[in-house]
């Protein structure tokens, strides 16, 4: 069995008496690609805020590398990275300047800063683009450019939240094939949110569903297809059967804008 | 993953000036806020200044109405730019660069500390131009080396004074509408409550209570004793010092204990 890299116990976070996430249980195994699934509101990104030691749980516990989200939350900043939903590369600095702070930040020792930042740029495809400012980059090149930042460090986790939001199907199909080269490359878990089921099915080695604020259904794409009986159901009925329609939730005004605010600048 | 363990002090100075560094290298980029900045110091000092100047109104003393009034626009020039260096940390909230930052191991002082020290370092440009305005207008300034290190120092720290002062209400108030309404709010009491272009002896007694309470108005009495030929302090040099890097650090600290809920 492999090692576990992430493991979440009874992780619940209220906001006043709403119950944002709910008890969440559950273990990604180092160099995974896990997804989390669910409509607008299912807490997915209250989940990855807290394992991201930005929010803290009301109350249970995660580890992350081995390190307590809670109380050792500086050695789990080491080891992860992060892209969050909304842009979050600086469009005013060029793409190497984007670099070049985060590997700053992470301690990256001096005389192997400007070979990680090359290796880092060419990776995802951007060398020829380094110098350019950010502001003036596509959807696309924004996401390398993010993914980039966030895994010059070599981070055992990296956590993606909707990396593909906003993007057209080409410059996702790029965003996921540089995805899938970081893992092959470095053994990097990938662990991400994301409302394209195609995307899931077609990446990931285990789904969970989330609904309103549980795991409504966890496995990989083949066991949760079956999981509804014979009949050769899809992935999208097997949300549909575990998430509920998508008409009752759909978040708060503040996540829609943000995604959608998110879409227009990539898009 | 590549950790270096170094001591925590050396820790934070150092994210400190990486921060300050990447907020100065956007200037680089874009120039023209060094710009815009010049507008406002020139439009009081040529005419607010003058005009008042000729009226006499204003008993200042052995020192010119001009002279008096010249290290006040220096000192409100950087607190009206500084104010509003909240509104792009509430952009920096809206896209994920808030958040990117926090998941870093970063300290969080580091980061409101270094945010701070930028904004002081964009305030040099005012000094500048407050110190060619003056010249044109023959205002008796003391061109001391000494004298011009302890202005410079006083601009960067009162900058990131109000500069944190301004992250702190971003922290609190997190939308845009609502930071330039305080802001507004905030701008015009602190300015006039000092005693930027006006002496406090002819307050009202409640007012000079306030303006005893205010930090610009001691940022004002050392630019004013660095700054003109021959002016001596009112409140006494250790004391402005006291007050405004006490007031800085007590900032700072409220700055980082607020700064991560941004992002949550």
């Amino acid at each position: 069995m492999s090692d576990i890299v992430l493991e979440i116990k009874n992780l619940t976070r209220r906001f006043g008496a709403f119950t944002a996430v709910d008890a969440l249980s559950l273990s990604v195994n180092a160099g995974e690609v896990f997804g989390l699934l669910g409509s607008n509101g299912a807490g997915k990104t209250t989940t990855i805020k807290m394992l991201t030691t930005l929010l803290p749980p009301s109350s249970g516990e995660a580890r992350v590398a081995g390190f307590s989200i809670t109380t050792q939350a500086v050695s789990v900043r080491r080891c992860i990275g992060y892209v969050p939903q909304a842009v979050s590369v600086d469009g005013s600095l060029t793409g190497y300047e984007n670099l070049l702070i985060f590997a700053k930040l992470y301690d990256l020792p001096r005389r192997e800063q400007q070979a990680r930042i090359r290796e880092a740029l060419e990776f995802m495809g951007l060398t020829a683009d380094g110098g350019r400012l950010v502001g003036q980059y596509s959807g696309g090149m924004v996401r390398r450019l993010e993914i980039a930042q966030s895994t010059l460090h070599r981070p055992r986790v990296l956590f993606l939240d909707e990396p593909t939001v906003g993007l057209d199907p080409i410059a996702r199909d790029a965003v996921w094939k540089h995805l899938v080269d970081l893992r092959a490359n470095y053994g990097t878990t990938l662990f991400f949110t994301t409302h394209y089921l195609e995307e899931a099915k077609s990446h990931c080695e285990r789904i969970a569903i989330m609904h309103l604020g549980k795991v409504a259904a966890l496995g990989t794409c083949q066991e949760l297809e079956a999981s509804l009986g014979s009949g050769g159901h899809t992935l999208s009925e097997v949300f549909v059967h575990y998430a509920g329609s998508a008409l009752d939730s759909g978040g708060n005004f503040r996540d829609v804008s943000a995604e959608r605010a998110t879409a227009q600048r990539l898009g | 993953m590549t950790a270096t363990f170094i001591h925590p002090l050396a820790r934070f100075v150092e994210k400190t000036f990486v921060i300050t560094e990447f907020e100065l290298r956007k200037l680089r980029h874009d120039f023209t806020e060094l710009i815009t900045r010049a507008l406002q110091p020139a439009l009081w000092l040529l005419i607010f200044g003058q005009v008042f100047s000729r009226s006499g109104m204003m008993h200042t003393g052995n020192i010119p109405y001009l002279d008096f009034i010249a290290p006040g626009i220096l000192a409100q020039s950087v607190l009206f730019v500084a104010i509003f260096y909240g509104i792009n940390v509430i952009w920096e909230r809206d896209l994920g660069i808030v958040r990117k930052f926090l998941a870093s191991p970063t300290p969080r002082t580091a980061l409101v500390l270094g945010k701070g020290f930028s904004a002081g370092i964009r305030s040099l440009s005012q000094t500048a131009i407050v110190y060619g305005l003056s010249l044109l207008l023959g205002v008796k300034l003391n061109w001391s080396p000494l004298a011009l290190v302890n202005v410079l120092v006083i601009v960067v720290l009162a900058a990131t004074l109000f500069s944190t002062f301004s992250l702190i209400i971003a922290c609190i108030v997190k939308t845009r509408e609502r930071f330039m309404g305080v802001g507004q709010v905030l701008t015009m009491p602190l300015f006039f409550a000092s005693n930027a272009i006006y002496p406090t002896d002819i307050m009202p007694g409640w007012l000079k209570v306030i303006s005893h309470l205010n930090p610009l108005t001691y940022v004002v009495d050392a630019l004013r004793t660095f700054m003109l030929a021959d002016s001596t302090s009112t409140f006494g040099l250790g004391l402005d010092y006291a007050v405004i890097l006490v007031t800085t650090i007590i900032l700072v600290l409220i700055g980082a204990r607020l700064y991560p809920h941004l992002a949550t």
